[in-house]
């Protein structure tokens, strides 16, 4: 069989005027006071970010505020707060007054946002406990499996994180390697996947890494000698942590919890793959929107609700790092 | 000296990529693992036509992507209820049999079906029912019923399917409904009867793929199975059997269509053609282990199909059992809706 690699024309083009772009404005730059500004080396940057993030995010509103045929709605937020609107209507248009008894506020939605903040949540709080002293050991200079740490981490992440995912399904399902060892040694077998925990497992091990490494960059640019001079006035090492130590490495910490909080809400398949589809996440229920009910209207409303939700957290956040010292993500 | 090489070397690159096409391509949209890919390497063999070749994991998504890339798609695999709206929603283009011949080695079963009755528009391709695959040494009797995915003695031990219409047609069915039901009612008791599985603790997961492989594997006892799937799972697990439970079950059928938006049309009758000779159909048919619509390859295959009681159902048991109707849209808002409750309870 012979994949057709061949790129469509449009991204010939596109590719073709970057590079015009790019030799023109090199050229210029050559010959100094030619008049053009460095700005304009952003240009396909700016172009990139007009064509895949604002248009996607302007055509997402225009999606979530109408309904099918294009005229403007909030249906699509009536149905987030009642997942149960659209069929409702369908009941009472069919049955008339008999189809009363079959009314009920659908709470799918509103559970599963609440549900997906929970675990990401947790999700956040484990990485922190687990990360940050990582993150010290890794930037500690008398450590010397610090840098070896630091290889082990960045290994896994070679590997796409689907198929990470699926290695730990077959470490915990019911006829996997870990209950497999336990009945050899005589044990009962456990049930390790199918549920929450399985859930938060998966995403606490494939989210670790971005708590991590904005910590651990914080840390190991960190002045060293502040911390002995601290000891040098009398601090013990607890104190020297508490007192120096973690207030410089806030910003790491701030960028790290936004890195992990934000793909954390948004997270699909994990619950699918170690959770056995039994709770959805918010991220599992957009995804169904789009793919399996073809409601890109709902599907977009509820993107929508999201992005602002992380709006408003990273707002939050900025203000724990205002000088943007953990590299600006939040 | 060395950059011209290199640049040599990448224009060389850039053009090995870019296909002879000679006699064209044909984008060929179907199933995941769903043909044998021997059989597309003998079709571009036989007659210079490159397959495109891309992959779709529920049908749902399928239809999706065909409204969403006009062009892109020239033959397609949609089940039976998708056929039955794609022409409703005149998505599809009539086949031109004189360029089809082999299709007249279609069963007599699924000739005029009701979702194409014309036979205008599709050419069956694979077709099967939905049972229950089950463990032998886990259940030895089980009893040939829906009932058996609600028996409470099996804690944790039933792989649901994740699809809308499947898991709400057999629950549908079990409660004597049609499986194409509007009634309303109908849908609430069916959608109370699933939530009432999955807070019994029945149920170990809602899966579509991965359940074959985990039933192979032995992860749990019973499954809600397409008959291709568990046939599948029988040959590399003897300890697994299959039934089609008497209630009657859903008879499905996916057939190879062409969107009215295909550019390559006449290669796509060539390709569905070619699947339909006997000798194709039957590589098809071994490889993906569903039953075959196709007389030519039945007989090739002999008694090893015909005494097959997964593939090749007795035809009692197939007289109660229906084939998926497209649902209107109004009413499957309310299959969704529901199905999504079941997924939500706790």
């Amino acid at each position: 069989m012979r994949y057709d690699m061949s790129l469509p024309w449009w991204s010939w083009a596109l590719m073709g005027a970057g590079l015009v772009a790019f030799v023109i404005m090199i050229a210029a730059s050559i010959r100094r006071n030619s008049g053009v500004k460095r700005s304009l080396f952003a240009a396909p940057y700016s172009l990139w970010m007009i064509l895949f993030t604002i248009v996607p995010v302007v055509l997402i509103g225009y999606y979530a505020f109408t309904d099918a045929s294009g005229a403007f709605t909030l249906d699509n937020f009536r149905n987030f707060w009642d997942s149960n609107y659209e069929s409702n209507k369908v009941i009472l248009d069919v049955m008339g007054e008999a189809g009363a008894d079959y009314i009920t506020r659908g709470t799918v939605n509103v559970d599963t946002l609440v549900y997906s903040l929970w675990m990401a949540f947790l999700c956040t709080v484990i990485c922190l406990l687990l990360g940050y002293p990582a993150a010290l050991f890794m930037a500690d200079r008398n450590m010397k499996l610090g840098s070896s740490l630091v290889v082990l981490f960045i290994i896994p992440m070679w590997m796409n994180f689907l198929l990470r995912t699926i290695a730990w399904m077959s470490l915990l399902e019911d006829s996997g390697l870990i209950n497999t060892f336990l009945r050899w040694l005589g044990f009962d077998g456990v049930q390790l996947m199918y549920n929450s925990q399985a859930v938060l497992l998966g995403m606490v091990y494939n989210f670790l890494p971005f708590m991590v490494f904005p910590i651990y960059t914080v840390l190991s640019k960190m002045d060293y000698r502040l911390s002995e001079a601290a000891a040098d006035l009398g601090c013990n090492s607890f104190k020297t942590l508490y007192k120096v130590t973690l207030p410089l490495s806030i910003p790491g910490v701030v960028s790290g919890i936004t890195m992990v909080f934000m793909p954390s809400v948004t997270t699909f398949f994990i619950p699918r793959v170690l959770g056995g589809g039994n709770t959805m996440m918010f991220g599992d229920l957009i995804e169904s929107k789009f793919l399996t009910e073809g409601n890109w209207n709902v599907g977009s409303a509820l993107s929508l609700i999201m992005m602002v939700l992380i709006l408003i957290s990273l707002s939050i956040l900025r203000k724990a790092d205002p000088n943007n010292d953990g590299g600006g993500i939040a | 000296m060395k950059k011209l090489l290199s640049v040599f070397l990448l224009l060389a690159l850039l053009l090995s990529a870019v296909p002879a096409g000679a006699e064209g391509v044909v984008n060929v949209y179907n199933w995941e693992d769903y043909i044998d890919p021997a059989a597309i390497t003998l079709f571009e063999q036989e007659t210079g036509i490159n397959v495109n070749y891309m992959c779709f994991t529920t049908v749902e998504d399928m239809i999706v992507q065909v409204e969403a890339n006009p062009g892109a798609f020239d033959v397609c695999f949609p089940s039976d209820y998708i056929i039955e709206r794609m022409i409703a929603n005149d998505m599809l283009a009539e086949i031109d049999y004189a360029n089809v011949p082999n299709a007249v080695q279609t069963i007599d079963y699924l000739r005029k079906p009701d979702y194409d009755p014309d036979e205008k528009f599709s050419v069956p391709y694979m077709w099967g029912t939905v049972g229950i695959l089950y463990s032998k040494t886990m259940i030895p009797d089980p009893e040939h019923s829906w009932a058996t995915l609600w028996n409470t003695e099996y804690q944790n031990q039933v792989f649901m399917l994740d699809s809308i219409r499947d898991s709400m047609g057999i629950t549908l069915k079990s409660l004597g409904y049609s499986m194409n039901t509007h009634e309303i009612p109908a849908i609430m008791q069916a959608k109370m009867k699933l939530i009432e599985q999955k807070q019994s603790g029945v149920v170990k997961a809602y899966q579509v793929d991965e359940t074959k492989d985990k039933m192979v594997a032995g992860e749990a006892a019973l499954a809600l199975m397409w008959s291709g799937d568990a046939m599948y799972a029988i040959e590399l697990n003897e300890d697994l059997d299959y039934f089609v439970p008497v209630e009657g079950s859903n008879v499905w059928v996916d057939g190879a269509v062409i969107p009215k938006t295909a550019k390559n049309k006449e290669n796509a009758e060539k390709f569905i053609n070619f699947l339909c000779r006997p000798d194709v159909a039957q590589m098809n048919c071994e490889y993906i282990c569903y039953s075959s619509p196709n007389q030519g390859a039945i007989d090739l295959m002999g008694e090893e199909y015909t005494g097959n009681h997964v593939q090749n159902p007795a035809q009692e048991l197939l007289d109660k059992c229906e084939f998926f109707h497209d649902i209107e849209p109004k009413f499957l808002k309310i299959y969704v809706d529901n199905w999504n409750d079941v997924k939500n309870a706790k």
